[in-house]
């Protein structure tokens, strides 16, 4: 199986929209687009199915809520329940407000950290990775849409060249 | 333009009806007498059987006593002529040092017994007196809390009236604030809600007059009307029975006329802002020039000032005064919360409703999400202030403030937790979800929810000081929300079809029609 895959440039967001469409249209199937910029609705226009990531940070921060009310539930009443300043230290409930700030910032805390976390290992970033960028010019101003070559090479090129691409390339990818 | 839908009418005029029936049961079933009030209670104390609340208890008790007060005095009388005092008190004091030494000395024993039926008669005799005084004084605590008792009972219908009343007046408030918002920050996406918004902010000019009535009833005593402490007469006449220290060092602020020409003043401010707000957006409709457009900005900035400093002190006056012992500084702002997610609810339900009429065809889903993440938004807004305001009191414990928590936790716990959990917990958990936002009958739910926990806020805010433990909502207080309820649906779907509902005349509304999330 041959690797090669058309690399088509654009250089406006409008005009890589309007490619996107007729090449999900085609049913040509797109590995990737690069872009220096988020464009509004390439993900709609791609489509990509939704971020689930919302979802973890949910459940991140019930964890975060739950490990700070143990916490403080083992430490200031169960472990050794001192009287500190008249405060009631007999059950949960009755000392709860004072620990509401310190559970609302741990649920935070950790719906925050956890899915910056989560995010990091989804799109594979962490410092010293190797930057997997096909053509230096994506990260200034132009696009560039990744499309992989199956059968007929010169009809794939010279459809990219009619989507209004400035620049077509095939290019074999190892 | 929109047609009031004659269905919605006569629901509006059942509502009213069915309101001004039981608002007058209400005021015709309050306890006019103490008899009334001790018939009350003794009908209360039958209901809970065994489990006696304290006030019952010492009302029962004193009940119990009335018959033999007679009895015992003459006994009394009768057992003081035949003994000395002197003779009855060194009894007493053998009796104490017989108790004692007992165990200890067994000789002491016979003399014990020799004396025991002579101690024993004294010892009754002793408990006969002690008995007597204490009973004078529970028939005088008893009329103390039979009057006590009787107050709150009178206040319980026109605290109903007077919370239903600042409520759905101050949801119209809400409304307009909102509104003013949307002007001076020039939102792109709302002004294809503006008629809803200036619909739902056209009740404020019948509340407020309402309000006014009711404050002026209030402030003249007509009826049995007791709901602010401080109007009471005498409060701050020295020597006067009424008499309040702390009271009387108020009155330069809480005084009757200056409490009424602030609450014009104020009530005033917002319907004029209000009308010229509605003027200039029809004209602008109308005559698409520019310049009522930069009016209604100037006009809102303005309003926005004067909103925020008339909108804190009328919480100190209208809700916070019932407790005139008892201040909290971010009152204002709690309260603001409270009646702000209120009028964007309210801006939501209508727009809800008009949208599935098919009367806002250019409204979509987005402005749906966007005034659903509002609700959302304010309600979260709403429980941090209630949050701060309840753990710094709660945390400090000074006597002073805290009793206002203690109260409410003790006679109201049920409303002062629930509404939490349906003005915070339930908005939370189903308004986070973003698709959730999106559909109708979810926001709707929420929005209800919101409503009745807003409405349950403020009960929580005036009944304490009002009615005290005697609050219940019965027919006074659901008559009068739904009084004002069917006035209020009358009032704002009246003003929506005074003007065709989509404002086109508006610099942004290309942008709004088209808005999407």
């Amino acid at each position: 199986m041959s690797n090669k895959v058309v690399h088509a440039i654009y250089n406006d967001d409008d005009v890589l929209l309007a490619a996107v469409h007729k090449t999900k249209a085609a049913h040509y199937h797109i590995e990737e687009i690069y872009t220096p910029f988020p464009v509004h609705g390439l993900d709609k226009a791609m489509g990509l199915a939704g971020t689930r990531l919302a979802i973890c940070a949910f459940l991140f921060g019930i964890t975060g809520l739950t490990i700070y009310s143990f916490m403080l539930k083992f430490i200031m009443i169960s472990d050794w329940p001192q009287d500190i300043g008249g405060k009631p230290s007999m059950a949960f409930y009755q000392n709860m407000p004072a620990f509401v700030p310190v559970m609302f910032e741990g649920t935070v805390f950790f719906a925050a950290h956890l899915m910056v976390i989560t995010f990091y290992m989804r799109s594979r970033l962490w410092p010293f990775k190797e930057a997997e960028n096909p053509d230096v010019r994506t990260t200034d101003d132009h696009f560039l849409m990744e499309v992989g070559v199956n059968g007929n090479e010169e009809e794939l090129v010279s459809f990219f060249k009619n989507t209004g691409a400035v620049e077509v390339k095939v290019i074999d990818k190892h | 333009m929109y047609q009031f839908s004659s269905r919605l009418k006569s629901f509006s005029f059942a509502l009213m009806v069915l309101g001004i029936l039981g608002i007058g049961y209400g005021f015709w079933t309050a306890p006019k007498t103490n008899e009334d009030v001790e018939k009350i209670l003794k009908e209360q104390e039958a209901h809970h059987g065994g489990a006696h609340h304290d006030t019952h208890a010492a009302a029962s008790h004193s009940e119990a006593t009335h018959d033999e007060h007679a009895k015992v005095e003459e006994h009394a009388s009768h057992e003081a002529t035949t003994h000395e005092a002197e003779v009855v008190d060194t009894l007493k004091h053998e009796v104490a040092h017989v108790a004692v030494d007992t165990a200890s000395h067994a000789e002491v024993d016979s003399t014990a017994v020799v004396i025991a039926p002579v101690v024993a008669n004294h010892k009754s005799d002793i408990y006969v007196s002690k008995f007597h005084k204490e009973h004078v004084d529970h028939a005088a605590e008893h009329k103390e809390h039979v009057e006590h008792v009787k107050h709150q009972l009178q206040n319980k219908p026109w605290s109903a009236l007077y919370v239903a009343c600042i409520f759905f007046m101050l949801i119209a408030v809400g409304a307009l604030a909102f509104y003013a918002i949307q002007w001076v920050a020039q939102a792109g996406w709302s002004p294809m809600l503006f008629r809803v918004m200036e619909g739902v902010s056209s009740y404020l000019l019948p509340g407020s007059i309402i309000f006014i009535v009711i404050l002026l009833l209030t402030c003249f005593r007509v009826g049995d009307n007791h709901m602010f402490v401080w109007m009471a007469d005498g409060v701050a006449t020295k020597g006067h029975e009424n008499y309040d220290h702390i009271i009387a060092g108020k009155t330069g602020f809480l005084n009757i006329p200056f409490f009424l020409i602030r609450a014009v003043i104020f009530l005033f401010g917002w319907n004029l802002y209000r009308y010229v707000s509605r003027k200039n957006s029809i004209k602008l409709d109308q005559t698409r020039d520019m310049s009522f457009f930069r009016k209604n900005y100037n006009a809102a900035a303005l309003f926005l000032v004067f909103f925020i400093v008339s909108e804190s002190m009328m919480s100190w006056d209208w809700i916070m005064s019932v407790d005139p012992h008892w201040y909290s500084t971010l009152f204002g702002w709690y309260v603001f919360a409270s009646f702000f997610v209120s009028g964007i609810t309210v801006i939501t339900m209508t727009t809800i409703y008009l949208k599935n009429k098919g009367l806002l065809p250019e409204v979509n889903k987005s402005h749906l999400h966007d005034l659903a993440k509002f609700m959302f938004g304010i309600s979260v807004f709403w429980t941090y202030l209630w949050f701060s305001q309840f753990m710094l009191m709660w945390y400090s414990n000074i006597p002073e403030e805290v009793t206002y928590f203690v109260t409410r936790i003790e006679n109201y716990n049920l409303p002062f937790f629930g509404m939490v959990v349906m003005n915070f917990v339930f908005p939370i958990l189903i308004l986070i979800n973003a698709d959730f936002k999106r559909l109708s009958w979810v926001v709707v739910m929420a929005g209800i929810v919101i409503l009745a926990g807003h409405y349950v806020d403020f009960f929580n805010m005036i009944m304490p000081a009002t009615v005290g433990d005697q609050w219940f909502i019965g027919v006074s207080e659901i008559s009068s929300v739904l009084f004002f309820a069917g006035l209020f649906i009358f009032v704002v779907f009246t003003a929506l079809t005074k003007a065709p509902l989509a404002s086109d005349g508006n610099p942004y509304i290309e942008e709004s029609k088209h808005f999407h999330y």
